[in-house]
């Protein structure tokens, strides 16, 4: 379209060429440029060639600008779109990833615990465990670039499942048969699990939020380019009516008037139409994943306290530290540094709730987690006092004696809930925040196309009335 | 001139340079020492190799170490008040040890009581020191933590399958000998290895970290009497993961006491003892060093018990499935004190 006014023009110039042309044959052969230079300053020198540069200047301006909004607004829409479909999920499934692991662990020992056979529900808890561990590796292998460091997690996640699965039925079988076998066997599985399989399943969660922040950088930035280029494509516009009013006396070209009204638009579409985004996007971050990974930290600070918990009666305090010179007993130290960090977490998460239904199931949990540290202590208390029984069933009991195990549940589903809500907040937010992007590509190539058409007519219209 | 003055200041700065050198090697050589000795698995049972190493000579002029306890008495002193004014013994035992000190998965009652012949005599002794066989707290230790729980005071005594030896006499006191075993080899039924001897080349061997079976190996493959080649690296907490690590095939060979080794075979049946035992030794109850009433008291305890028929009760009951009737462990051995 830019080169249509030029083209229209060629013959035109005919009649002011005669002086330079014979001069250009005499001096050697002079480059394309040089010579377009030449042409142009020729052009410049009377008011049709003027014209004709305005007109081009204008056109390439506004298509110039539409092309640039076209393109960062999709580059935008698409960071916006992976943080919607992609990397949030992805973030989410590793957290899974890690809570299902540990979950699976917790259960599969719950049981080595209790001294007997495992109960129905602790098997169900597991096999259901495992099952969502495997499924969001999937997600998460189908998700993740071939080379990537999350692509090595996974691997090493997906290789080492199935090692651990067959330590844990190596142990129920040997269980089964009433020897202490069974729990070297877990011991092992155990120890994978928390020296190899938890520690990856850590950093692919870290990785991914990380792919989520970067996602979230590429969305947000204001498109400084194609507003600029809006700005100057109108500062043009507006020059090129200033002139045409200057010399013509006429107020309208409707041709220019209609390419300023269409650059408008889009510039306006463009500032408010991100600006909304950008607001939906920062609120899905605010509201949504700033809540999602609160939670999903107090949901790892909660199953790592459990784990510990059991270990406590696993090891009946064989292992000690030593901490502000008196020795306590290894695992209820961790198991009191998950507890501060789990209550840390539900204050942050109370403090992000924005609404009632987000901050109820965390106050539940709370809740849940007071009265779970005053049961803890009741354990403690009686296997101080040497009645390991009584701390056992404390732990790992059944309803009847009021155990832990039935707070830490409490904890987990009061988190689920939180977590499903703040989720469902971000896809809202971060839903909407992408969806004001919609139609800005398509739109501002149209636009542009027809305000450039405009331009170019308007000036065409100046230019016929020199024939 | 010049050259000459180069040279003799040379000669000066070459002795110093000598002198310099052969401090740095002293002190390389003097840092990398603990390193260069077999098989450091940082255990801490006996405060590391090196001053083990160190205790080697000391302990050479110490023989018969089962023999080394004090006569057996019911005077009471400063140990014996304090366990009581406490009102419970605290004892450092095995969970993982098929009859010794376990749990059985498939026991009926509602409890999770630990069982076996060493829990046996532990609340043998509970029952003696303060009337009631259930004023015990038992704490599942590791076995190379059973000499550090015993010094930072975590536990009264340790039952835990602990064999009386010179080392372990530098840290701790024992009692009179309650159950002899010696050092066996357990490998898969089909494996080629016939007992401790060349047929070990090559093998790794699995053995409990800070036990008496690795102080062995150590010992052996360094002194030759081992093949060179038997991989010795894999250590572990418990005697028993080494049937986990040799059902998996990470290891050709379990190395642990005949007691132990005949549990390991009773939970599967397809591994087996190869050979006789190749070392005699002798569990004892390991105290604190200077908790001389209680050693005393344990001892007469331990007189008791086998006067009483309870020790032969006991070992009937856990033991003789596995190691039979007729084996030289079924009998109580003999004390003799210092």
């Amino acid at each position: 379209m830019p080169g249509v006014p030029p083209q229209q023009g060629s013959p035109a110039p005919a009649p002011a060429a005669p002086g330079p042309a014979p001069a250009a044959v005499a001096p050697p052969r002079r480059t394309a440029f040089a010579e377009g230079v030449d042409q142009l300053r020729a052009a410049a020198t009377t008011e049709p060639g003027r014209l004709r540069i305005i007109g081009a200047v204008l056109a390439l301006l506004v298509v110039a600008f539409g092309a640039v909004t076209a393109w960062q607004a999709t580059d935008r829409a698409a960071a916006a779109d992976d943080v919607l479909n992609n990397s949030q999920p992805l973030s989410s499934a590793a957290a899974d990833i890690y809570r299902s692991l540990a979950d699976a662990n917790t259960a599969a020992s719950s049981g080595f615990l209790a001294g007997g056979q495992e109960t129905k529900a602790s098997r169900e808890r597991y096999e259901r465990d495992i099952r969502t561990a495997a499924e969001k590796l999937v997600l998460a292998a189908n998700n993740s670039d071939p080379d990537s460091r999350s692509a090595e997690t996974i691997t090493k996640l997906n290789r080492l499942l199935p090692e651990y699965k067959g330590l844990i039925e190596r142990a129920r079988a040997n269980n089964r048969q009433g020897y202490p076998l069974g729990g070297a066997y877990l011991r092992y599985a155990n120890d994978t699990m928390q020296t190899e399989m938890l520690p990856a399943a850590e950093e692919l969660y870290k990785t991914e939020n990380e792919r989520l922040r970067d996602d979230y950088a590429h969305a947000t930035p204001y498109p400084w380019v194609a507003i600029a280029l809006g700005v100057l494509a109108l500062a043009a516009l507006a020059w090129a009516q200033h002139r045409t009013y200057v010399h013509t006396n006429r107020v309208l070209n409707h041709g220019l008037v209609a390419a300023t009204a269409t650059t408008t638009v889009v510039l306006l579409w463009l500032v408010v139409g991100h600006s909304v985004a950008r607001a939906g996007l920062n609120d899905s971050y605010d509201h949504g994943v700033r809540s999602l990974n609160v939670l999903h930290d107090a949901r790892i600070a909660s199953l790592k306290a459990r784990g510990n918990e059991n270990l406590t009666l696993v090891s009946r305090g064989a292992e000690t530290v030593e901490v502000g010179g008196e020795f306590r007993d290894k695992f209820d130290v961790a198991y009191q540094a998950s507890m501060k960090d789990l209550a840390a977490g539900l204050a942050a998460a109370e403090d992000l709730a924005d609404d009632e239904a987000g901050e109820r199931p965390v106050q539940a949990a709370a809740g849940s987690m007071d009265v779970w540290k005053e049961r803890h202590q009741q354990a403690r208390d009686a296997d101080d006092a040497g009645d390991y029984q009584a701390a056992l069933s404390k732990i790992i009991g059944s309803k009847d004696d009021e155990p832990t195990g039935e707070c830490f549940d409490n904890v987990d589903h009061s988190l689920e809930t939180a977590l499903e809500h703040e989720k469902l907040e971000f896809e809202q937010a971060a839903g909407d925040g992408r969806d004001a992007m919609t139609g800005l590509p398509t739109g501002a190539a149209v636009l542009a196309v027809l305000g450039a058409t405009g331009a170019v007519l308007g000036i065409g219209r100046r230019l016929s009335e020199y024939r | 001139m010049h050259a000459r003055r180069l040279r003799a200041s040379l000669k000066g700065w070459g002795g110093v340079g000598a002198m310099a050198v052969v401090c740095a090697l002293a002190v390389a050589f003097a840092l990398l020492l603990p390193h260069t000795q077999p098989g450091g698995d940082g255990s801490t049972a006996v405060g590391g190799r090196g001053v083990a190493e160190a205790r080697q000579a000391k302990a050479a002029t110490c023989e018969n170490p089962q023999d080394q306890s004090l006569p057996p008495s019911n005077a009471e002193g400063d140990t014996i008040a304090a366990i009581k004014k406490r009102g419970h013994l605290s004892v450092g035992v095995d969970q993982n040890s098929y009859r010794w000190g376990y749990r059985d998965p498939n026991s009926t009652g509602r409890t999770s009581e630990l069982e076996g012949f060493d829990i046996d005599l532990a609340r043998r002794i509970a029952q003696e020191l303060l009337g009631d066989p259930d004023l015990i707290r038992f704490k599942a230790i590791p076995t190379n933590q059973r000499v550090p729980a015993i010094q930072s005071g975590q536990v009264d005594m340790v039952v835990r399958t602990m064999t009386i030896t010179c080392d372990r006499l530098q840290d701790v006191a024992f009692s009179a000998p309650y159950f002899l075993t010696g050092q066996q080899v357990l490998a898969p039924n089909s494996s080629a290895i016939k007992g401790y001897d060349d047929t070990l080349a090559d093998k790794r061997i699995c053995s409990a970290a800070g036990s008496t079976a690795y102080d062995n190996l150590a010992a052996d493959l360094k002194s030759g009497k081992l093949p060179a080649s038997a991989d010795i690296s894999t250590t572990v907490p418990n005697q028993l993961d080494c049937l986990v690590r040799l059902q998996l095939g990470e290891v050709d060979a379990v190395v642990t006491d005949g007691a132990l080794a005949a549990s390991q075979a009773a939970q599967d049946p397809t591994v087996e003892l190869k050979g006789d035992r190749f070392t005699t030794e002798y569990y004892g109850v390991a105290m604190k060093k200077d908790a001389d009433d209680l050693v005393r008291r344990v001892n007469r305890i331990l007189a008791d018990y086998r006067a009483d028929g309870g020790w032969k009760e006991s070992y009937d009951k856990w033991l003789s499935p596995t190691l039979g009737r007729d084996s030289e462990s079924a009998t109580p051995p003999t004390p003799r004190y210092r």
